[in-house]
């Protein structure tokens, strides 16, 4: 008997996505916004299906190829709440396309995909679930087909992507080869008794480990994110700077836990990893003059200091909530500045913001709490998540990568604030036009949440400190 | 009780920032209406205050849970020092905010802006939990960065940025600090304050202590701001509106010095004692490039802002005399740290006046250079008391506010490094020059022919700086109601972890 409730978020998310591709088949192009109400419907069934496993005794189901773990439910809720946001950014935006209905599809098959990599046990089933969101994710960022810099986002993330994946598939098969096995419970297992490895396995630990990198957007597969932020569709933008790099941050977790330090020791080559996302992420960001591709540069760092918590998973108790805090944190930051950004008519250019805060004071309002949220500037989410990721990093005997990251915050001030200072202080250049209120619901929704989980953290800290993983079975 | 005094303010800044608009004069009476509560609060709280030796450490303690997973509460309290820097900072933020200023539009957002400063910066000496000073802290640095950039003048933009990164890199620096202090002791994760300085992490200490502690001297020369870290601080008080400038020196300033007393020196004193004498050096350098470089400013406000990180100078020297376990008599380092608290408040009375008095120069001759003016005492008579009476209580002149702090800070100092002491009276040498080549060039000799119709201080602008001035003479004549609650803190302090 399979144990097909412990996939019904996925399932419900699948059936959804079906639902309103049947749907948008059938009618007229002014009605396609209708496949909203399918998609919504699956994301509210999803979650509550979510909410009800929690607390559930963390086991392997499927014949060990899937992990229901507190870390599991708890990234899978976090995908979901980030799609719930990113929904109402989507009817007027892709109004105009005939196509309109399918991309709540593909939303979802992308989210769904995230989902099961979070919940993966097993490296065919992090294949798959590399593939099913990723390809979704082609799609949904060359959305707009005949806008040359759509297309040649979705052509990048397409070309990196397929390395990646290749790369991936490399990996498995190597260690495959090597082990006999993909499962976690297994290759635990097989490498208990310790001893050294051979090349081979060390070669395809590394393959792995990049194949599943490239989500989260660290390097060196993070050059897709800047060029997504610009050119994809915004709403999408959103969706492909938050919810793979959650997916990624949780399978890459698992996969640190699942070697032992006396085989292969991940944890220095990670923090290594860390250091040149974030300093790369910051320099990119240091003198952009677009404020997507900003972002997206600003998406790579925190891909960095989200890496932080991997380091030290599994030395420290408290890594795990840090983790979660740190992309709760991030989640709601980048949505709400992509949020205000859409609300914007996508407006990009950061002269463009001139003056904002006089023209639009609650989304500049928005704008600038989202982004010293990402600063880490209390009391904003972020400024929780930042601390309890210095905090485990100190705890795990890490201090200098936490120095590190101090520094390359303050770096990363100067950029934020010059948009701050460009909405601020510049004088306006009039009449700005914004998309719907549908829209600014979201925005003001996302705004709201990067305030309230900063003042109410205890809300999700008290929950992430109970979390176990059960990557070794 | 205390978390009024953080919230009234707080809660105006965010009624006056959505609030329709109102006429200036209004929204500035009623700006000034919502600071003084905090004051009369934190009166009330210093009238109930024991001073008695064994009355507890810190009184009108509140304490909610806020994330206890991480040990974080809303926790609120004081001492004998954080009473009186409060309370003087209630006063400066009353004053400055009652300051006649020339705005455009925006007055609503310039007093919310203000209000919002003034809560934060109460929070930063009024809680007693370590996250929640960091947070206060940063946010301290946020309200001064918009009240600067948006109503300052001259290379304000730059300027402020420069405030904010400087001062944010040391309280990032604050924060490792503060999380390697936590972790490092045993039981249970607290960012409580009363628990940490009780528990003494770090016990006798180690290189991991050394460099926590380095973390806290590096965040806090900078607030201070201590040579060879002061550059952030003369372009952010040029280019600074006078009230501001006013907070700025008054109120901001001393987050340094009290994070120095309330932190590092509190809770891992073995380590803070090891690393005094350093401090005591790094001091005597500020007292003397303070007071060297202010005496070749042609500029009145750049000479001025020179001065406070010469009197900054003091009270870190106080700090470091007072924290060295190892010199000194306990007497010797008591009487150091309570001039040190006597000098912060002192500073905040003198120079925030000073500052307050520059505001007039600019709005009426929109410069602050020394030559542009003289024989100001012809035509403003009043300005020219009350600004002499400040500059000789900055010079510490014997009978006002900052000859007891000065005179306690050095007497301290004599008996624990002496050689400090000894160069750091050449600092009092120079601003004595630097104050009177000031006066001597601004108020007397010829009046330039376009400073005619320089008008003296108008009523409101007489009050307020008459007021601070007056407590000025109060403290310098009759110092003891101030003494006593300082003296109380500081005995407990420099008791030392035997005590």
């Amino acid at each position: 008997m399979m144990p097909i409730g412990d996939v019904g978020p996925e399932i419900a998310l699948i059936l959804a996505s079906v639902a309103g591709l049947m749907l948008s088949a059938f009618v007229r192009h002014q009605r396609q916004w209708m496949a909203i109400l399918p998609a919504a419907t699956g994301i509210t069934i999803a979650t509550i299906l979510c909410v009800r496993q929690l607390g559930a005794t963390p086991t392997l189901s499927f014949s060990g190829t899937w992990a229901l773990d507190g870390l599991t439910i708890w990234g899978r809720l976090l995908i979901l709440g980030s799609t719930a946001l990113v929904l109402p950014l989507i009817p007027r935006w892709l109004s105009s396309d005939r196509r309109h209905g399918e991309f709540y599809s593909l939303l979802l098959l992308s989210a769904a995909g995230t989902m099961l990599l979070a919940g993966a046990a097993d490296l065919l089933e992090v294949a798959i679930a590399i593939l099913l969101s990723s390809i979704t994710g082609y799609c949904i960022a060359a959305y707009h087909r005949d806008w040359s810099i759509s297309v040649e986002a979705g052509m990048k993330y397409f070309l990196i992507g397929g390395f990646a994946n290749t790369l991936l598939m490399i990996g498995i098969t190597l260690l495959y080869g090597m082990l006999g096995t993909t499962s976690y419970a297994s290759i635990a297992r097989m490498l208990a008794g310790g001893g050294a490895p051979s090349p081979l396995l060390i070669l395809g630990i590394g393959l792995t480990i990049v194949g599943v990198i490239f989500k989260m957007g660290a390097a060196p597969m993070h050059m897709w994110m800047p060029d997504v932020a610009e050119g994809a569709p915004a709403p999408a933008a959103a969706f492909l700077m938050v919810v793979p790099k959650i997916g990624g941050a949780i399978a890459l977790a698992r996969l640190v836990v699942l070697f032992p330090v006396d085989v292969v020791d991940l944890r220095p080559s990670i923090a290594g990893l860390a250091v040149v996302t974030m300093t790369l992420g910051n320099l990119g960001a240091l003198w952009q003059g677009d404020v997507r591709r900003l972002l997206g540069w600003s998406s790579v760092s925190q891909s960095g200091y989200a890496m932080m918590a991997i380091v030290v998973i599994g030395i420290t108790p408290k890594a795990l909530p840090a983790l979660l805090m740190f992309l709760t944190g991030y989640a709601v930051g980048t949505l709400a500045a992509f949020a205000v950004v859409t609300y914007l008519r996508g407006r990009t250019n950061i002269e463009d913001y001139a003056g904002l805060a006089k023209t639009k004071p609650w989304a500049s309002l928005v704008l600038i709490i989202a982004l010293l949220s990402l600063v880490g500037i209390p009391p904003f989410a972020g400024f929780v998540g930042k601390l309890t990721l210095f905090i485990a990093v100190v705890d795990g005997g890490y201090g200098w990568l936490a120095v590190i990251a101090i520094v390359n915050t303050v770096a990363s001030l100067f950029y934020y604030l010059r948009i701050v200072r460009t909405v601020c202080f510049e004088p306006s250049k009039g009449h700005v036009d914004v998309l719907d209120s549908v829209s600014g619901v979201s925005t003001a929704l996302a705004g709201l949440a990067v305030l309230a989980l900063g003042l109410l953290a205890q809300l999700l800290l008290g929950p992430f400190s109970h979390i176990t993983m059960v990557a070794r079975g | 009780m205390l978390t009024l005094a953080i919230l009234i303010p707080l809660i105006g800044a965010v009624i006056l920032a959505f609030a329709p608009p109102a006429n200036r004069q209004a929204t500035r009476l009623a700006a000034l209406a919502t600071a003084l509560l905090p004051l009369i609060v934190l009166i009330v709280v210093w009238m109930g205050f024991d001073t008695s030796p064994d009355a507890p450490a810190f009184q009108a303690v509140e304490d909610f849970a806020w994330i206890p997973t991480l040990g974080v509460g809303w926790r609120v309290g004081v001492d004998g020092i954080s009473l009186v820097i409060a309370t003087m900072s209630a006063l400066v933020f009353a004053a400055s905010i009652a300051w006649p200023i020339e705005l455009d539009d925006r007055s609503r957002q310039y007093y919310a802006w203000l209000l919002f400063l003034e809560s934060v910066s109460l929070a930063v000496f009024l809680v007693l939990d370590l996250l929640l000073f960091y947070v206060f802290f940063d946010l301290s640095l946020v309200g001064m960065f918009f009240l600067i950039s948006r109503w300052g003048h001259g290379e304000a933009q730059s300027a402020a940025l420069k405030f904010f990164l400087y001062t944010f890199v040391g309280s990032l620096a604050i924060l490792l600090a503060i999380i390697a202090l936590v972790l490092a002791g045993d039981g249970p994760l607290t960012f409580d304050m009363r628990v940490l300085i009780t528990r003494h992490p770090y016990g006798a200490g180690g290189w991991a202590a050394g460099l926590t502690l380095f973390g806290f001297l590096f965040g806090f020369a900078i607030k201070t701001p201590l040579f060879p870290l002061h550059t952030w601080l003369p372009p952010a008080h040029v280019n600074a509106p006078a009230p501001a400038s006013a907070i700025l020196a008054g109120v901001l300033l001393k987050m340094g010095t009290y994070g120095l007393i309330r932190i590092p020196m509190s809770m891992m004193p073995e380590t803070f004692a090891r690393y005094a004498p350093i401090l005591g050096a790094f001091a005597v350098a500020s007292i003397l490039w303070g007071a060297f470089v202010a005496l070749g400013q042609a500029d009145m406000k750049r000479r001025i802002a020179y001065t406070s990180i010469n009197h900054m100078g003091y009270a870190v020297l106080g700090i470091a005399a007072a924290g060295s376990l190892f010199f000194g008599s306990e007497g010797a380092r008591q009487l150091a740290l309570t001039g040190a608290v006597v000098e912060m408040v002192a500073h905040g009375l003198i120079t925030g006046s000073l500052f307050l008095m520059t505001g007039i120069f600019w709005r009426r001759a929109k410069t602050y250079q020394l030559d542009a003016y003289g024989g100001i005492a012809g035509v403003a008579p009043k300005l020219t008391a009350l600004f002499i009476l400040a500059a000789f209580a900055s010079l510490g002149l014997p009978g006002l506010a900052g000859f007891v702090a000065e005179f306690q800070v050095f007497a301290g100092t004599f008996a624990v490094y002496p050689w400090f002491a000894g160069l750091g009276l050449i600092g009092i040498l120079i601003t004595a020059a630097l104050f009177l080549t000031m006066v001597q060039r601004v108020f007397f000799g010829e009046l330039p022919a376009d400073r005619r119709l320089f008008s003296d201080l108008t009523p409101s602008e007489y009050a307020i700086v008459g007021v601070l001035l007056t407590l000025v003479v109060v403290v310098g004549v009759y110092p003891r109601w101030l003494l006593a609650p300082i003296h109380a803190a500081a005995a407990a302090i420099t008791a030392g972890p035997l005590g």
